[in-house]
């Protein structure tokens, strides 16, 4: 079998398993053990993280335009302005009416000094959570799209507390009462990444990339040479294949042959897919259930060990709890 | 995330190496040899910086103490009891040398993890304390720091006692890779179990704070208090500098610049911390 074989059929278990309450981690760990070998040299590796930044591949809004029937462009974080760096609306997605966010970079040097190359500032992750807000309100699904290097650090975005936005984001998001996907279509980088990356279901794309720095920083902070960033991004282990291995992410969406710039609509109709096939699952769940499912998600999130091991219980005992509010 | 100080302009392909900041890592060796204050030179003794709560009695700059000093300076004598030293970091992705790192902190500091977790009094008030330390790894945070922290939120909320959260780091720990980014979002997840059972958190910002802290737990407090001079940030000042190309203006990113920007409730010196959370404990009792 090969990796994207086995990440099929790692798919296969988990929706299986989501359906029937069928016991499937001996198998799921057989799989993923048997996908963290077969390792890519660092220069195979390199080409992989250079076709995740292709600027030809498909971005936010193109993805959107491909997968809607109609959409709607919203902007604003009503407090200080426009981030075009980070976009939102409403679009028509088979009939439903769905909020979509994303990192929007540009396609050539004009517009991307528009776009900031999709470095967002605190005026775009506000905005995310005003439209995030309004799909929980109007019960819509939120779906994102991540592509960033990282959330913008220049003086403004510091003055207008970019700190702050994130973190509002990463708390409201998991309270939201609708569900909420995730998709990495390329950059996944570091906070300006799970600004917006919260979600019920996370998914890359097949040759995207998500980490906690880049590997250009990790190398010259780690490695102390910035020409070792091919070893760095081997050593962060930051491909689909590692995430979906490491239980991150829930899935990889397939691209086409050569990459997703090769093909944007077939790209986009491969996510369409997989947006309908997890709104099916999503959308058969209460609210409650949702919030307590992606804060479980989360909260579970991290490999360490514990003398007695008590971590499940911990969880289980306080999920019982009775809230006073 | 992890903007550490003197890795930027190596980051952007400028070579010249920086100097390392030396004030930092030896603020308290400086006293212990030299018998001054590093900050304004005027004369000051080991034992005199231990009395004063470690705070120059001479400029007021406040040293950076680890969470041993910090409970000793804050709680009410022998009222503190530990929870979760119990967690420790394993090579989660493998990086090479992570180990001998841990190893190596762990000797520093004689701590197990860069956070502190424990129930405590002031004043009397029961509370539950998380702790950072910067002298390990830079306080960095990977999956323990991050399950320490959400089990010191949680135990707040299960046994409904206000949590205080005191801060400082360089950001997330790389060595960690992807866990360390998902800690941001699992320690505000556990953020938004307090806020949605209306239990008090109070975060308290100390020299320094950045990267993955700041945007996530360290800006989610209902009261956000800092200590005096302290920095606190998102990207370390030479990233910026390099991205904007110019000087940064003085007192950038300082603990008096983010109350101007709205970041921060309040300044509070060291020696009135006891009594401000005191008062704001009292003041947001869940009726």
């Amino acid at each position: 079998m090969d990796q994207n074989e086995i990440q099929k059929k790692i798919q296969e278990l988990r929706s299986l398993a989501n359906k029937s309450n069928v016991d499937i981690q001996s198998d799921l760990k057989r799989l993923q053990e048997k996908l963290s070998d077969g390792r890519l040299s660092p220069q195979e590796l390199w080409k992989k993280i250079l076709l995740a930044r292709n600027s030809d591949r498909p971005t936010t809004l193109e993805i959107i335009q491909h997968i809607t029937e109609n959409f709607i462009e919203l902007h604003g974080d009503r407090a200080y302005g426009d981030d075009a760096a980070l976009v939102g609306g409403i679009g028509l997605l088979e009939g439903r009416p769905v909020t979509f966010l994303g990192h929007q970079k540009g396609r050539n040097m004009k517009e991307n000094i528009r776009r900031n190359y999709g470095w967002a500032h605190p005026e775009g992750y506000r905005k995310a959570l005003r439209l995030a807000k309004q799909a929980e309100k109007f019960g819509r699904p939120l779906i994102t799209f991540i592509d960033t290097a990282g959330a913008y650090p220049g003086l403004a975005s510091e003055e207008r507390g970019i700190g702050e936005a994130i973190a509002r984001n990463l708390r409201d998001f998991a309270m939201l009462k609708v569900p909420v996907l995730c998709f990495i279509i390329g950059e996944g980088g570091s906070g300006g990444a799970i600004g917006i990356g919260v979600g019920n279901e996370v998914y890359m794309l097949e040759n995207s990339f998500y980490s906690v720095i880049s590997p250009e920083g990790c190398a010259s902070i780690l490695l102390r040479d910035p020409n070792k960033a091919s070893d760095a991004a081997a050593q962060l282990k930051l491909l689909p294949s590692d995430l979906m291995s490491f239980g991150i992410i829930d899935g990889i969406v397939p691209e086409p042959d050569g990459g997703a710039h090769a093909d944007h609509a077939l790209t986009a109709a491969n996510i369409k897919t997989q947006i309908l096939e997890s709104l099916k699952r999503l959308e058969q769940k209460t609210g409650e259930q949702l919030v307590r499912e992606r804060m479980t998600k989360f909260l579970s999130m991290g490999r360490f060990v514990e003398e007695g091991g008590t971590k499940q219980n911990f969880f289980q005992r306080l999920f019982s709890l009775n809230r006073r509010a | 995330m992890a903007f550490f100080s003197g890795v930027v302009d190596r980051l952007l392909g400028r070579q010249q190496p920086i100097p390392r900041d030396l004030s930092f890592k030896d603020e308290r060796s400086f006293v212990a040899q030299k018998h001054a204050c590093p900050s304004c030179h005027t004369h000051l003794e080991a034992a005199e910086l231990e009395q004063s709560l470690y705070v120059c009695p001479q400029c007021r700059h406040h040293f950076r103490i680890n969470p041993t000093e910090r409970i000793r300076t804050l709680a009410d004598a022998g009222s503190f009891q530990e929870f979760s030293q119990e967690i420790h970091s394993v090579n989660a992705i493998g990086f090479p040398g992570y180990e001998a790192k841990l190893s190596e902190a762990k000797a520093a500091t004689g701590q197990g993890e860069a956070v502190t977790n424990g129930f405590a009094s002031i004043d009397g008030r029961k509370v539950v304390v998380s702790i950072m330390n910067f002298k390990f790894m830079g306080g960095s945070m990977g999956s323990v720091a991050g399950e320490k922290l959400t089990r010191a939120i949680l135990t707040g909320l299960e046994k409904d006692l206000p949590v205080i959260l005191f801060t400082t780091s360089g950001g997330m720990r790389m060595q960690e890779g992807i866990f360390s980014l998902m800690q941001m979002a699992k320690a505000s997840a556990a953020i938004a179990q307090l806020e949605l059972a209306r239990v008090p958190l109070f975060v308290v910002l100390t020299d320094p704070t950045y990267g993955g802290v700041t945007a996530s737990f360290a800006m989610l407090g209902d009261v956000i208090l800092a200590e005096p001079g302290a920095s606190i940030g998102f990207a370390g000042p030479r990233v910026i500098e390099s991205t904007i190309r110019q000087k940064l203006p003085e007192g950038f990113q300082k603990s008096e610049f983010l109350v101007e920007k709205g970041f921060v409730d309040a300044i509070v010196p060291r020696n009135e911390l006891r009594k401000t959370l005191a008062f704001l404990i009292d003041t947001h009792s869940n009726p």
